[in-house]
């Protein structure tokens, strides 16, 4: 039974078309242009208990939009979803109770309180039993390393702590599903890293159902077997990291390290030329092409040292996302996996 | 039930430690509430400066109001505003639903008209609990210098309570009504300012409302606004009783009812329309 149903969901925005100047201005008193935006084009997910899935896709794409029509923040244009069997923009206690939904740089703490007293209103809120709740809130304090800030009012803490403290109050009511919008943004590596170590631990342990939005690469290697891209509102791909590099690039780069201490100038034939720094040369070579060019390459020159590797995941996603930008063409909306 | 009164309470607790947190804020808010009430007398004092020597051992009197009657009136109008008034109530909802912390209500189980109203009642529980003492050293010395001719009777007390609470709840669902609108225009200040405007003259708070001449007298009547101040103030004056302070009290109530109402159509309908603004 999939913990998360979707089926063409859509949500389209009115936006208000300001345009500059004062006299535009003065016109918009009178008269409005506004423009549809259509942040989610109809997008088919299936989710199942325990899967960790990252959204990757560029800002715009209708990564946010999704979550908070999941999470209930706001109504769909379109299509329909269930989570947990419930309708989210039902906003029905009983599922609020059930999932919880961190997002990066925002604050659903008190400004002004040490962090335990939003705790203490949460546990009240979620009507969390007292021992469940202390044991709760000291284990996560403590994974997140931030139990001695507790009794420190939150517009005290660095970014880094403020989100530890978010993580902390959204986690103890032990959700059965989390989302999580980009939660490392803005944060340095050390913290990023620490919050990455802490969620792949919560998940593993406690078999909770994430869905998280990302723009790092080592967010969503470091955590998830499964990746969602959108474009443009659409989901272009639903599948394994690993099987991107093998749907949307069809190239591989060769590394070579010459023996002689110098590089030939004639490479540019077996592929494009990418870097030259004697004695190794790197390329980029088709796919179907790379077992030929070898052959010819290793019984022309002398070779000490050959890798043959995909592209880096980066590039070949930022060439997914720029084909979505450039072309209409490439929709494929519910591809899967 | 239990569940819901121990949150209840925790809300309460949490909303009046956020008000102490800033102390000089807080003892400066506390002790300038009295101000506004000073100028006021001083006009009105001056005004009875300016009238023509009483005649036939008559009082001076406005509209039937003696120097002491408006100085009674305006202390107890300033006892109803403790009450009704909601600062930054309206301000503060259009405020959450522009930037993107309205989310919070969203999300969690929680119901944001009701924690708005625990939460208003915390910042009042703290600022009065306070000014208590000001204020009844105000009030004795009031009743020393013959402002005030002694202590209504119980019927009249126990309805000047009900209007006090009645006020409050009144003050609260209107005030809210206007930070709703914000779901809609996102920037409600002008209408605030607008609102404020009215009920400063229509309210009773710069003067009794039956010093008024038609046809302001009847639209006073169709408004909620004298509720807010003018009516328990009048009720405690015994300026109003019998069938008519009953009715005074169902009209209250009835316009509370309504804006309860009004409030809870208006959210509903305000979250479905919201495109989750700020992030």
């Amino acid at each position: 039974m999939p913990i998360i149903e979707v089926q063409g969901l859509a949500k389209s925005y009115r936006v208000y078309q300001k345009q500059e100047g004062l006299a535009a201005s003065l016109r918009g008193l009178f008269r409005r242009q506004y423009r549809e935006v259509q942040a989610v084009r109809g997008i088919d997910l299936t989710v199942d208990a325990g899967e960790f899935v990252a959204f990757l896709g560029p800002n715009g794409a209708g990564k946010t939009t999704t979550l908070k029509l999941l999470s209930g923040v706001i109504n769909p244009s379109g299509g329909s979803a269930r989570v947990l069997g419930f309708v989210p923009w039902e906003r029905q206690n009983a599922y609020r109770r059930r999932f919880a939904l961190v997002m990066g740089q925002k604050n659903q703490l008190w400004w002004d309180l040490p962090a335990q007293e939003s705790f203490r209103l949460h546990q009240q809120i979620y009507r969390i039993d007292p021992d469940i709740f202390e044991r709760t809130r000291d284990e996560l304090t403590t994974l997140l390393e931030v139990r001695h800030l507790l009794k420190q009012p939150v517009r005290e803490l660095s970014l880094g702590e403020r989100m530890k403290m978010e993580l902390t109050a959204a986690l103890l009511h032990s959700p059965d599903v989390l989302f999580l919008d980009e939660p490392t943004i803005g944060l340095d590596v050390v913290a990023q890293h620490n919050i990455q170590k802490f969620l792949k631990q919560y998940q593993q342990q406690r078999n909770v159902s994430i869905l998280l939005t990302s723009h790092y690469m080592k967010d969503v290697a470091a955590l998830c077997n499964r990746v969602v891209i959108i474009t443009q509102g659409w989901i272009k791909y639903d599948g394994s990291l690993g099987g991107i590099v093998d749907r949307f690039s069809g190239q591989k780069v060769v590394t070579v390290q010459f023996a002689n201490d110098s590089v030939p100038q004639d490479l540019e034939q077996y592929g494009q030329l990418l870097e030259v720094q004697p004695p190794k040369a790197r390329l980029r070579v088709a796919r179907r092409d790379v077992g030929r060019m070898l052959a010819g390459f290793l019984s022309r020159h002398a070779v000490e040292d050959v890798s043959v590797e995909d592209p880096p995941l980066e590039e070949v996603i930022a060439e997914v996302f720029a084909q979505s930008e450039g072309g209409a063409g490439d929709r494929s909306p519910g591809d899967g996996p | 039930m239990h569940a819901q009164l121990t949150t209840w309470w925790t809300i309460l607790r949490i909303c009046l430690e956020e008000r102490l947190v800033y102390r000089g804020d807080f003892a400066l808010g506390t002790l300038m509430r009295f101000l506004p009430i000073v100028t006021q007398i001083f006009l009105w004092w001056a005004v009875f400066q300016a009238l023509p020597a009483p005649t036939h051992g008559q009082a001076q009197n406005i509209a039937g109001y003696s120097y002491q009657d408006f100085v009674a009136y305006y202390l107890l109008t300033m006892v109803t505003r403790a009450f009704s008034s909601m600062p930054g109530l309206a301000s503060g909802i259009a405020l959450q639903v522009r930037n993107g912390e309205i989310k919070k209500f969203l999300i969690q189980p929680i119901d944001m008209l009701g924690f708005l109203l625990l939460s208003r009642i915390a910042h009042k529980l703290a600022y009065y609990s306070v000014a208590l003492g000001p204020f009844t050293l105000v009030f004795a010395l009031a009743t020393w210098g013959g402002y005030f001719t002694g202590w209504p009777d119980a019927t009249t007390l126990a309805a000047y309570a009900a209007s006090l609470v009645m006020a409050f709840v009144l003050g609260f669902f209107l005030e809210a009504s206007i930070g709703l609108i914000g779901f809609w225009f996102l920037e409600v200040n002008s209408l605030l300012f607008v609102y404020m405007l009215f009920s400063f003259f229509l309210s009773g708070h710069m003067f009794p409302l039956d010093m008024l001449p038609e046809p302001w007298r009847t639209l006073v009547e169709l408004v909620p606004l004298k509720y807010l101040a003018y009516f328990p103030a009048a009720v405690f004056l015994e300026k109003i009783t019998g069938p008519e302070l009953l009715r005074g009290l169902m009209g209250q109530a009835a316009w509370l009812v309504f804006f309860v109402l009004f409030c809870r159509v208006a959210y509903q309908r305000g979250v479905r329309r919201y495109s989750g603004f700020g992030g």
